[in-house]
C-alpha cells in the first residue's frame, strides 16, 4: 500500500499543493480511503496528519468506509428536487435501511445524494456504478433496487 | 501615518494597522472572541464587526482584519453593527448554553438568549475561534490537533479522533481556550497529565525537583533547538 | 501535429482545415454531452460506427461526435448534414436506417422528426427547430460544429484567429481595453466587470501573475459550464490565453468539478493538442509570449466555487474563505495577484477580441452586454441549455423557447441564481435578463441557472431545500454562517412541518439582515436570498403553513392528508400494490379506500394512479 501511495504522489511531483487530486487517485485505488494510506500520504508528502484528516473530512469526494458492491447516487439538484427527488430519496433509504450517506452492512448497497448531475432533463437521476437511470419516479427507485437483488416490503403483495 | 475617525473621533494611526488595534489603542472598546495577541487574525467569530465608510461606499466588516486607510469613517456602534453582534452571541449562546464565559459576554453587551433558538444539548463548549488549532500549527509548530468535516459538523479533533502521536502534551490549546473545552486534566503528584486522551508523564526540575513539563514537549524542543533534553530540564521559577 | 510558429501559419493551417470541410458533403453529427450520453447515446455512436463501415461508407460520408447542443430534453439527436436534418429521440439501433433511407437517399424517416407542439407541424431542418430559432447562440452554437477531441475541427472554424490577433496585432493595455469596452461581465455569478479585474491584476505588485478558470459550477441545476468545457474546450482555453496575455501571466489553472470528468478529460487532451501545436506553452506562435496551464480537480464542495474557497482548495487546504478586503487581483493564489473568471466569461473572450468591442456591445442591454447561456429545467417542456441575447424576457426563454408547463400545469415561479438567487414570481416575466435587473427584484443572474416551477411546488419547500443544502455545504468557519443557516433551516422545517409559530416569518427576516451582513464570504451573506424572496413574494404560502397549518400546494407531508377520490377511481388496484404499508386498499372494481393511518405520504399512490384519483390536501 505504502509503494502505491509513493507512486501516486510521484505522479504530482510530491507537490504539497496536489493534496486534493493525490487523495482522490488513493482513493480510486483503495476504493476509500484506508487510514494506513492516509498516514503514509502524510509522511511521504510532508504533511501533518491533521491536515490530510481535515482535508479528507471536509470534501465531499472523500471517504473513510468501504463502499458498497453497487453505488447508487440520486441526484438533489433543484430540477429533479421541483421533479420529487426527495420522495424518492426517502423511498431508497426505506428499503436500503439506511440513510444516505452510508453503506448497507453487507456491503452491498452505497447510497449517496448528490448536488447535480447536470442531466437535468432525465430528471429525477439515479447513477448506479457510473450507469444513468432517468426519469425516476417512486415506483422505478423500487423496481430497480429488486433488479439489483434487493428484497423489497411489497414482494409479498403480488 | 493615516487620518481616520472613529465613532466620531478623530484618530491618527500607522498605515498598515487593523482598525481593531487602533481602537483599542484609543480606548475604543469592540468586543471580540477569536481574537488573540500572539495569533493572526481569522475573523471568524464576525463579533468585532463595525460599519466603515470610504468613500460613497458603507460595509460590514471585521475590524480585526480590516486595515486603516486615509478619510476611514468608523462605526463601531451602528444599528447594523449591533444587530449582527447580537445575531452571533445568540447563536453561541444556543450552540454552548452550559458556557459561562459566553453568558458574561452576553451579560456585558445585554444580549439576551433569542428562545426560538432551541438550545443544543450535546454539552459542546466549543465556539469554533480556532486558537486551539491556530496555537498548536504556529506557535506549537506540532499540528496535533485541528478540524474536520464542515459546517455544523466542524469540530476540532486529533486525527481519526484517536491519539495523536504528534501532541507533545505541552497543553496550550487548553490554555488558551476561551471557554475551557478543552481538558487537561493532572494527576495529584503531578507526574502526568492527560490532555486529548493521551497521558504524558512529566519531567522534574533539576533545580527544585517540582513536576514542570512533560517530557515529550522537552524532547520536541531539543529536536527542534539542537539542545539536550537534559539542558531543558529547568523550570521557569528556576531559570 | 507539428508546432505552428506564427500567425500567418496558423491562417494557412486554419485555411487548410477548412478546406478540408466540405459543407456539401454528407456528414452524420451526434451529440455527446454527458446528458445525451445518459440516454445511452454511445451504443448509437457504436451503431453508426458499425453501419458506416459495413456500408464501406466510412471515408465517404463524415461522421462528428460532438458536445451538448442544447436541446436536452430531446436527446439522443442526430443531424445529417448538408441539409441539416434533425432527428431527436432517435432509438440506439436506428443507425442502419438512418443511413440508407436519410443520407443515401435523401428520405426524411417521419417518427424521428421533432413535431412543434404549437403548431403540430413536423420540422425537418434544425434551423427551423423553434427551440434553436429563437435563440442567439453565439457561444454555444459553436458546439454543434466540432468534436471536443479535435483541434483540426476549432482550427477549421477559425479558431485561435482571435489569438493570432492578439499575440500579435495588439498591446496587453489594447486588449484589456477592448475587453472594458465590450463591458463583459463575469458570467459565473458576481457580474463584475472582467475588464477591470483584468486591468487591477496586471497593474498589481508581484509575480508570479496567475490566471485561473472557475470550472467548479457548484449551482444545482446548472450545467452550461459543464457543457461548454466538455463541447469546446479550446474556445475556453483560447480566451484564457488572451487574458494571460492581456494580465501578464504566464502560468494559468482550470479548477473543475471532480463531478464532470468528460469534462476534465476533454480539456486535458485539448491541452495537450494545443501544447503540441505550439498555441500553448513557449513562445507561442512565435510571439515570445509563454503561458500553460494545469488542470485541479475540486473535491466536492459547493463553497469552493467562491473564489478565496477555491485558492485554498487549489493551495492543498480545506476550501475555507477568507476575508476579501484586499482583492484576489492584489493577494490571491500563494497570496500572488491572481485574476479568476468562470468558464463562460473566458468562452466570450475570442468573440469580442476577434470581432470588436463595439459588435459585442451592440448585443444585450445598457448594463448587461453580450448574451448568456441559462440551464433551463424543472417543470419545463425544453428542457436545456438556451441562449439568449441580454435583455431577453422572461417570459419568452419560458414559454417561446422552453415550450411552457408541462401537463398544462400553472406556471408558478422561476427560481434563478442558485442558492445565492431568489425566486421570481409570475408578475415580473416581462422582465428581461440583466444583472442589475435581477437583483433589484431580489435575485441574481447567478451563473444562469433556471429553475421553473410550478403550481404543485410549495415554495416554502423550495426555501427549505436551499436553506438545508447551505447547511450542508456551509464551510463552518464563521458563526453567522454555520449557526445562522441552520437555525434558518430548523425554523423553516418547523413551518413545513406545522410546528411554526406566529412571528416566525419576522424573525427569518430580522436574520437574514444580520447574516447578511456579518457573514465571511458570499455563500453566508447570499444564503437568505432564497428565503427572502420567497417572503416577498409569496407570505401567503408561509402563513397558511404556520396559522392554517395548510400546504396550499400539497407538497408538506405532515400538513398533507391522501385520500381516494371516490368519483375517479375505477378499483384498478395499481395504488394498492404500490403501497408500501397496506395503506391503500380496496378489491378490484370497488372504489379503494387509503387508511390515514397507515400511510406513510411516500406518494406512490399519487404517482402511480392513471385516473387522477388521489387526493392530496
Amino acid at each position: 500500500m505504502e509503494e502505491k501511495v509513493k507512486e501516486i504522489i510521484q505522479r504530482y511531483s510530491g507537490d504539497k499543493s496536489y493534496l486534493v487530486p493525490i487523495l482522490q487517485d488513493v482513493q480510486k485505488e483503495f476504493n476509500y480511503l484506508p487510514k494506513d494510506a492516509l498516514c503514509a500520504v502524510s509522511t511521504h508528502l510532508s504533511v501533518p496528519v491533521s491536515r490530510v484528516y481535515e482535508v479528507v473530512t471536509f470534501y465531499k469526494a472523500f471517504s473513510l468506509k468501504p463502499k458498497g458492491r453497487y453505488q447508487l447516487s440520486l441526484c438533489m439538484g433543484t430540477a429533479c428536487h421541483v421533479r420529487g427527488a426527495e420522495l424518492i430519496a426517502r423511498n431508497v433509504e426505506d428499503i436500503l435501511g439506511i440513510k444516505e450517506g452510508d453503506t448497507t452492512p453487507d456491503l452491498e448497497y452505497s447510497f449517496e445524494t448528490v448536488g447535480c448531475l447536470g442531466a437535468c432533463a432525465l430528471g429525477p437521476v439515479i447513477v448506479v456504478n457510473g450507469e444513468y437511470h432517468g426519469h425516476m419516479n417512486i415506483a422505478k427507485s423500487t423496481k430497480l433496487l429488486k433488479n439489483l437483488g434487493k428484497k423489497v416490503a411489497t414482494d409479498d403483495q403480488d | 501615518m493615516v487620518n481616520l475617525t472613529i465613532d466620531n473621533k478623530k484618530i491618527e494611526a500607522e498605515a498598515g494597522q487593523t482598525i481593531l488595534e487602533v481602537a483599542r489603542e484609543n480606548g475604543i472598546v469592540i468586543p471580540t472572541l477569536c481574537a488573540h495577541e500572539s495569533l493572526d487574525a481569522t475573523g471568524s467569530c464576525r463579533l468585532c464587526v463595525v460599519e466603515v465608510k470610504h468613500g460613497k461606499r458603507t460595509r460590514i466588516v471585521t475590524s480585526c482584519l480590516y486595515q486603516v486607510a486615509e478619510g476611514l469613517t468608523v462605526d463601531t456602534k451602528s444599528e447594523r453593527v449591533l444587530a449582527a453582534r447580537r445575531l452571533v452571541l445568540q447563536l453561541l449562546l444556543a450552540r454552548c448554553p452550559e458556557s459561562e464565559q459566553l453568558q458574561e459576554v452576553a451579560k456585558e453587551m445585554g444580549v439576551e438568549p433569542e428562545p426560538r433558538f432551541t438550545p443544543d444539548k450535546d454539552n459542546v463548549k466549543c465556539i469554533l475561534c480556532r486558537m486551539c488549532v491556530r496555537t498548536c500549527e504556529k506557535i506549537v509548530g506540532v499540528s496535533a490537533i485541528g478540524f474536520s468535516y464542515r459546517g455544523t459538523e466542524k469540530n476540532v479533533c486529533t486525527p481519526f479522533k484517536e491519539d495523536s502521536l504528534t501532541c507533545i502534551g505541552c497543553g496550550a490549546c487548553a490554555y488558551v481556550c476561551p471557554t475551557g473545552h478543552i481538558e487537561m486534566e493532572t494527576t495529584e503528584t503531578g507526574d502526568a497529565r492527560t490532555i486529548w486522551g493521551r497521558t504524558f508523564k512529566m519531567k522534574t526540575c533539576k533545580v527544585c525537583g517540582r513536576y514542570f513539563a512533560p517530557e515529550d514537549q522537552l524532547a520536541y524542543i531539543s529536536s527542534k533547538t539542537g539542545v539536550p533534553a537534559d539542558n531543558l530540564a529547568v523550570c521557569i521559577s528556576c531559570r | 501535429m507539428t508546432k505552428i510558429k506564427s500567425f500567418n501559419e496558423l491562417k494557412s493551417v486554419q485555411e487548410r482545415f477548412k478546406a478540408g470541410r466540405d459543407p456539401k458533403k454528407p456528414c452524420i453529427t451526434i451529440c455527446v454531452g454527458t446528458g445525451c450520453l445518459a440516454y445511452g447515446t454511445q451504443k448509437l455512436v457504436d451503431n453508426f460506427r458499425e453501419e458506416l463501415a459495413k456500408r464501406n461508407l466510412a471515408d465517404k460520408i463524415d461522421f462528428r461526435t460532438t458536445g451538448c447542443h442544447g436541446f436536452c430534453e430531446r436527446g439522443p439527436m442526430v443531424v445529417i448534414a448538408p441539409d441539416k436534418v434533425f432527428y431527436q429521440r432517435v432509438g440506439l439501433a436506428d443507425a442502419g436506417e438512418i443511413i440508407d433511407k436519410t443520407v443515401l437517399k435523401g428520405e426524411i424517416i417521419d417518427r424521428l422528426l421533432y413535431v412543434d407542439p404549437a403548431t403540430g407541424q413536423k420540422v425537418v431542418h434544425e434551423d427551423d427547430v423553434p427551440f434553436y430559432k429563437k435563440q442567439t447562440r453565439l457561444v454555444f452554437g459553436q458546439n454543434s460544429k466540432v468534436d471536443p477531441e479535435s483541434l483540426e475541427d476549432y482550427l477549421a472554424i477559425g479558431g485561435y484567429a482571435a489569438l493570432g490577433k492578439a499575440l500579435t496585432g495588439m498591446k496587453p493595455e489594447e486588449i484589456i481595453q477592448e475587453v472594458i469596452k465590450a463591458n463583459l461581465r463575469g458570467r459565473g455569478g458576481g457580474g463584475f466587470p472582467a475588464g477591470w479585474k483584468w486591468d487591477s491584476t496586471r497593474k498589481a505588485e508581484g509575480t508570479p501573475k496567475y490566471v485561473i478558470c472557475n470550472a467548479d459550477e457548484g449551482d444545482p441545476g446548472a450545467y452550461m459550464d459543464r457543457s461548454l468545457l466538455e463541447g469546446n474546450p479550446h474556445l475556453v482555453l483560447e480566451g484564457m490565453i488572451i487574458g494571460a496575455y492581456a494580465i501578464g501571466s504566464s502560468q494559468g489553472y482550470i479548477y473543475a468539478r471532480n463531478e464532470y470528468p468528460l469534462a476534465i478529460k476533454n480539456i486535458t487532451r485539448a491541452i495537450e493538442k494545443a501544447r503540441e501545436a505550439g498555441l500553448l506553452g513557449e513562445n507561442i506562435l512565435g510571439s515570445g509570449f509563454s503561458f500553460d496551464v494545469k488542470i485541479n480537480r475540486g473535491g466536492g464542495a459547493f463553497v469552493c466555487g467562491e473564489s478565496s474557497a477555491l485558492f485554498a482548495s487549489l493551495e492543498g487546504r480545506a476550501g475555507e474563505p477568507r476575508a476579501k478586503y484586499v482583492h484576489a487581483t492584489d493577494k490571491g493564489l500563494y497570496d500572488k495577484p491572481t485574476n479568476l473568471n468562470n468558464v463562460e466569461t473566458w468562452a466570450n473572450v475570442p468573440f469580442i477580441i476577434e470581432k470588436g468591442a463595439d459588435w459585442y456591445a451592440s448585443i444585450g442591454t445598457a448594463g448587461s452586454k453580450g448574451t448568456k447561456i441559462f440551464s433551463l429545467v424543472g417543470k419545463i417542456n425544453n428542457t436545456g441549455l438556451v441562449e439568449v441575447p441580454m435583455g431577453t424576457k422572461l417570459r419568452e426563454i419560458v414559454f417561446d423557447i422552453g415550450g411552457g408547463i408541462p401537463g398544462g400545469k400553472k406556471f408558478k415561479a422561476i427560481q434563478t441564481g442558485g442558492p445565492s438567487g431568489g425566486c421570481i414570481p409570475e408578475k415580473y416575466l416581462d422582465m428581461g435578463v440583466d444583472f442589475d435587473e435581477l437583483t433589484k427584484i431580489g435575485s441574481m443572474m447567478g451563473s444562469g441557472g433556471m429553475i421553473v416551477m410550478d403550481e404543485d411546488n410549495c415554495m416554502v419547500n423550495v426555501a427549505k431545500y436551499f436553506t438545508n443544502f447551505l447547511v450542508s455545504e456551509s464551510c463552518g468557519k464563521c458563526v453567522p454562517c454555520r449557526e445562522g443557516i441552520r437555525r434558518m433551516r430548523d425554523i423553516l422545517a418547523d413551518i413545513t412541518e406545522g410546528k411554526g409559530r406566529e412571528g416566525d416569518v419576522e424573525l427569518l427576516e430580522k436574520m437574514s439582515t444580520a447574516i447578511i451582513d456579518g457573514a465571511l464570504c458570499a455563500l453566508g451573506s447570499s444564503a437568505p436570498n432564497p428565503v427572502l424572496s420567497t417572503i416577498r413574494y409569496f407570505r401567503d404560502e408561509y402563513v397558511a403553513h404556520i396559522k392554517e397549518k395548510r400546504c396550499p400546494a400539497g407538497v408538506c407531508k405532515d400538513l398533507i392528508t391522501y385520500s381516494v377520490n371516490a368519483e375517479k377511481c375505477t378499483g384498478c388496484t395499481v395504488c394498492s400494490k404500490v403501497c408500501p404499508t397496506g395503506a391503500a386498499s380496496g378489491e378490484r372494481k370497488q372504489v379503494h379506500k387509503i387508511d390515514v393511518v397507515k400511510c406513510t405520504k411516500c406518494g406512490a399512490c399519487r404517482e402511480s394512479c392513471k385516473f387522477d384519483a388521489i387526493i392530496v390536501r
